[in-house]
């Protein structure tokens, strides 16, 4: 692990990165108060388009919109290349762990991963055993987060095969940038994303159950207009030009699900369902769900209707199982891992946990279901008593923590009030599959906007960039 | 075909967007009104009409003995417990449109989205004097954009219809009633009607509906009460007239019944309106008595609006 900061510029001091050149000269060209006034203008966009997503669990200003740093980030092709291989193995070896683990569950007979930590997951569905989905696919969008610390080394920090959120970002913040900088972006060769939509259409055709008849009619299932990620539904729907429903819309009779139209019901095939597992189906998960249908699960089984993502993939999102992924590489493709895992303390095992509880103060400590940044604790951020506090956590329940290196993310130039300065990013690529495997060149890049932060989600104030992926 | 909850969502969206407009417009001709001198053997009473005009009578002498201009245009306008508040009713379209935002185009959404950020920005202070002026115009403004934009941008389908349905339903019951009430309320109780009538208080009746000019350039004569009623309810090519609003009402049903291949109880009561208006006189209606064929008018159009709900909203 290197640990001087690597920043994809180049840093000052250093020489200027050849992707960034013209970036460079670029900004040395432009005032900043042509930058201030551009960044006001995007927040201006965002808060007019109505793109803002709701933090749980505070006072304060509901609809809030996530900052929007207006230097983009660049990714040089090679790089690219690199990446995207290892995305689409990754996910590949994903979708086959979680198509095992609810059929034959091989990969636990040859006593790769330890049963006990699959079947006693709280994210193990076992409602989905022996359910065959369409084309055996489970995770058809999944975001795939990673890190950077030096100029060839990336790192996977984790999977999300569930319901990965912060695909309309991407797709905004290319549309922001065009129309803000067409100068700068008319010097670049930039690699499109704005088919995004269409492939992902694509995709939910693709895996349209086996009882469909004819054209498979789609729709995109929201908790509803409360819910964080809701612009990101609306956003989805439309521009896939389907339905956004919410469960009151749907109802199932004879296992077929119908929505509720103007004209009465109409047949249902494939949901892209924004709605967590246990509120999909109040006969088989929460009784008490109001987001979800009930029967919906019967219609899954009965192969009348396919969901995306699959229920039970949460599975593998979990920070324990993801220790493995690299093995499931192995495993299931006899690959050798392009991708390289962050090394990772698993608080189950003796050892590991003694080790984690001494070295916490050096250490990213998080829960095993923890996601958004929250239940997760940076060591060396973080005071002596917040420290002692979760370490007690952790010996309470050891099983529920993962420990990490605190990893030198890279930096990127960003907008801040001081100016143009360094910032810690990460990388959440997408990548869709259905009957093909697809991956739109480059993702959402999240920016921690406080100097030396390392936590970028947005639920912790971190902001975005556009994602340059340059051609050849 | 489209789901019932977003077709539903669209009509409501119409209403109240509509109906915030209605209500600036009664609350501007209101404010003029209690400027002009012959309000002063009347004083207050432009107020409480405008308090009866907008249906929340009930609601407002629950809260206030008395129909002072504050009190009315901080119920009227601000009061978010007012369901009916301007505030309300641009919240509330608001707040739809954020639950269909794919059935809304970018105008449409920008417009509510638009007017939604700018409105904490008014209150009851910031309208002391000619600030109310502004904010009127203002509403009138947004809804002006949001019907404007919604024809010039909607795709003409089913969506469509059912926005537009919402704004002419709405229209129907409001020019009604903003007739009804200046006409009962005004009056003094014995006055003649085309007897001693204030011309102020029938001028105020064609402000209110944009036909202050219009009527002149239709009928070329000074206002009289016989004219400005068979104006405001008999001519079709008066935009906010009672027949204008059945006329389109009939026509979105009409396209809707074609598109879906079906009709219903709601089609019936939509051409019987629409006839009732057509072929009517307006001797008949002064007979009936202007009050009673407009409150029957209000009824009609309240059991319209709830079969159109029956048959396409409600899924």
């Amino acid at each position: 692990m290197a640990q001087a900061i690597f920043d994809e510029m180049g840093g000052p001091g250093s020489e200027v990165r050849q992707a960034y050149r013209k970036l460079q000269e670029w900004l040395e060209e432009t005032p900043v108060d042509i930058l201030t006034l551009r960044h006001e203008e995007a927040e201006t966009f965002f808060r007019r388009i109505g793109i803002t997503f709701a933090v749980y669990g505070e006072g304060g200003d509901p609809e809030r919109i996530i900052p929007f740093d207006i230097i983009p980030r660049i990714i040089e092709a090679a790089e690219w290349r690199f990446v995207s291989e290892g995305l689409v193995q990754r996910v590949r070896a994903l979708n086959a762990f979680i198509a095992d683990i609810y059929g034959a569950q091989e990969i636990l007979r040859a006593g790769v991963i330890p049963r006990d930590q699959v079947l006693l997951n709280e994210t193990y569905r076992y409602q989905m055993q022996g359910v065959s989905v369409p084309e055996n696919v489970y995770t058809h969008i999944a975001g795939i987060d990673m890190v950077r610390v030096g100029a060839d080394e990336f790192y996977v920090l984790e999977d999300n095969c569930r319901t990965p959120s912060g695909v309309s970002y991407m797709l905004e913040n290319r549309e922001l940038t065009m129309r803000l900088f067409p100068d700068l972006f008319s010097r670049y060769n930039v690699a499109p994303v704005d088919h995004y939509c269409d492939e992902l259409m694509r995709t939910l055709i693709s895996v349209a159950p086996r009882n469909c008849q004819g054209e498979p009619t789609v729709a995109v299932l929201t908790p509803g207009i409360h819910n964080s990620a809701y612009y990101e539904h609306s956003f989805l729907a439309d521009q896939m030009g389907v339905e956004l429903v919410e469960g009151p819309d749907l109802y199932v009779m004879d296992d077929i699900v119908y929505m509720r139209t103007t004209q009465g019901p109409k047949r249902v095939d494939v949901i892209y369902r924004r709605v967590d597992d246990e509120f999909l189906d109040p006969l088989t998960f929460r009784p008490d769900s109001i987001l979800g249908v009930a029967g919906l699960m019967n219609a899954y089984r009965a192969g009348n209707l396919n969901l995306t993502n699959a229920v039970g993939a949460g599975i593998a999102d979990d920070k324990a199982i993801y220790t493995y992924v690299p093995k499931m590489v192995e495993f299931y493709l006899g690959e050798q891992p392009i991708l390289k895992n962050v090394p990772t303390w698993r608080c189950s095992e003796k050892d590991d946990a003694a080790y984690v509880i001494e070295h916490m103060a050096e250490l990213v400590v998080k829960e095993v279901h923890g996601s958004g940044g929250y239940g997760m604790l940076v060591g060396p951020k973080a005071t002596k008593q917040e420290v002692e506090d979760f370490a007690a956590r952790v010996k309470a329940a050891p099983e529920k923590y993962i420990a990490q290196p605190t990893l030198a993310l890279s930096t990127c130039p960003t907008f801040v009030n001081e100016g143009v300065a360094p910032r810690h990013v990460d990388l959440r690529p997408f990548i869709l599959s259905g009957k093909k495997i697809k991956v739109v060149p480059g993702g959402l890049t999240r920016v921690a906007m406080r100097e030396g932060s390392l936590v970028v989600n947005s639920s912790q104030g971190g902001g975005t960039k556009d994602t340059w992926v340059l051609k050849d | 075909m489209m789901l019932a909850r977003t077709a539903d969502n669209l009509y409501w969206i119409a209403r109240y967007m509509e109906r915030a407009e209605n209500l600036a417009r009664t609350l501007r001709v209101t404010d003029r009104l209690s400027l002009m001198p012959s309000s002063t053997d009347t004083e207050g009473n432009e107020w409480h009409s405008t308090v009866i005009v907008s249906g929340s009578e009930e609601g407002f002498y629950e809260k206030y003995d008395e129909a002072t201009p504050e009190n009315v245009i901080s119920y009227l306008a601000f009061d978010p417990e007012n369901p009916s508040s301007i505030r309300s009713c641009i919240e509330t379209a608001r707040r739809n449109a954020r639950a269909v935002r794919t059935a809304l185009t970018t105008e449409q959404w920008e417009c509510l989205n638009s007017a939604w950020l700018e409105l904490p920005r008014w209150n009851e202070t910031r309208v002391r004097g000619s600030g109310l002026h502004r904010f009127l115009d203002w509403v009138k403004d947004c809804s002006l954009l949001f019907t404007g934009g919604t024809v010039a941008t909607m795709l003409r389908r089913d969506s469509y219809y059912f926005t537009r349905l919402g704004t002419f339903i709405e229209r129907s019951d409001n020019t009604a009633r903003i007739m009804d009430v200046k006409y009962h309320v005004l009056l003094p109780e014995h006055a003649e009607v085309g007897g001693g009538i204030d011309y102020y208080q029938w001028a105020s009746i064609l402000r209110a509906v944009s036909g202050y000019r219009s009527y002149h350039a239709v009928y070329r004569e000074g206002l009289k009460p016989w004219l400005i009623a068979e104006f405001i309810v008999m001519r079709e090519e008066m935009p906010r007239s009672l027949i204008s609003c059945a006329a389109e009402i009939k026509d979105c049903l009409d396209r809707l019944g074609e598109e879906y291949g079906q009709r219903h109880e709601c089609h019936r009561i939509a051409g019987q309106m629409y006839s009732r208006l057509r072929f009517g006189k307006v001797e008949d209606v002064f007979r009936q008595g202007l009050h009673e064929f407009l409150s029957e008018h209000i009824e009609t159009n309240d059991r319209l609006g709830l079969e159109i709900s029956r048959s396409y909203l409600l899924g």
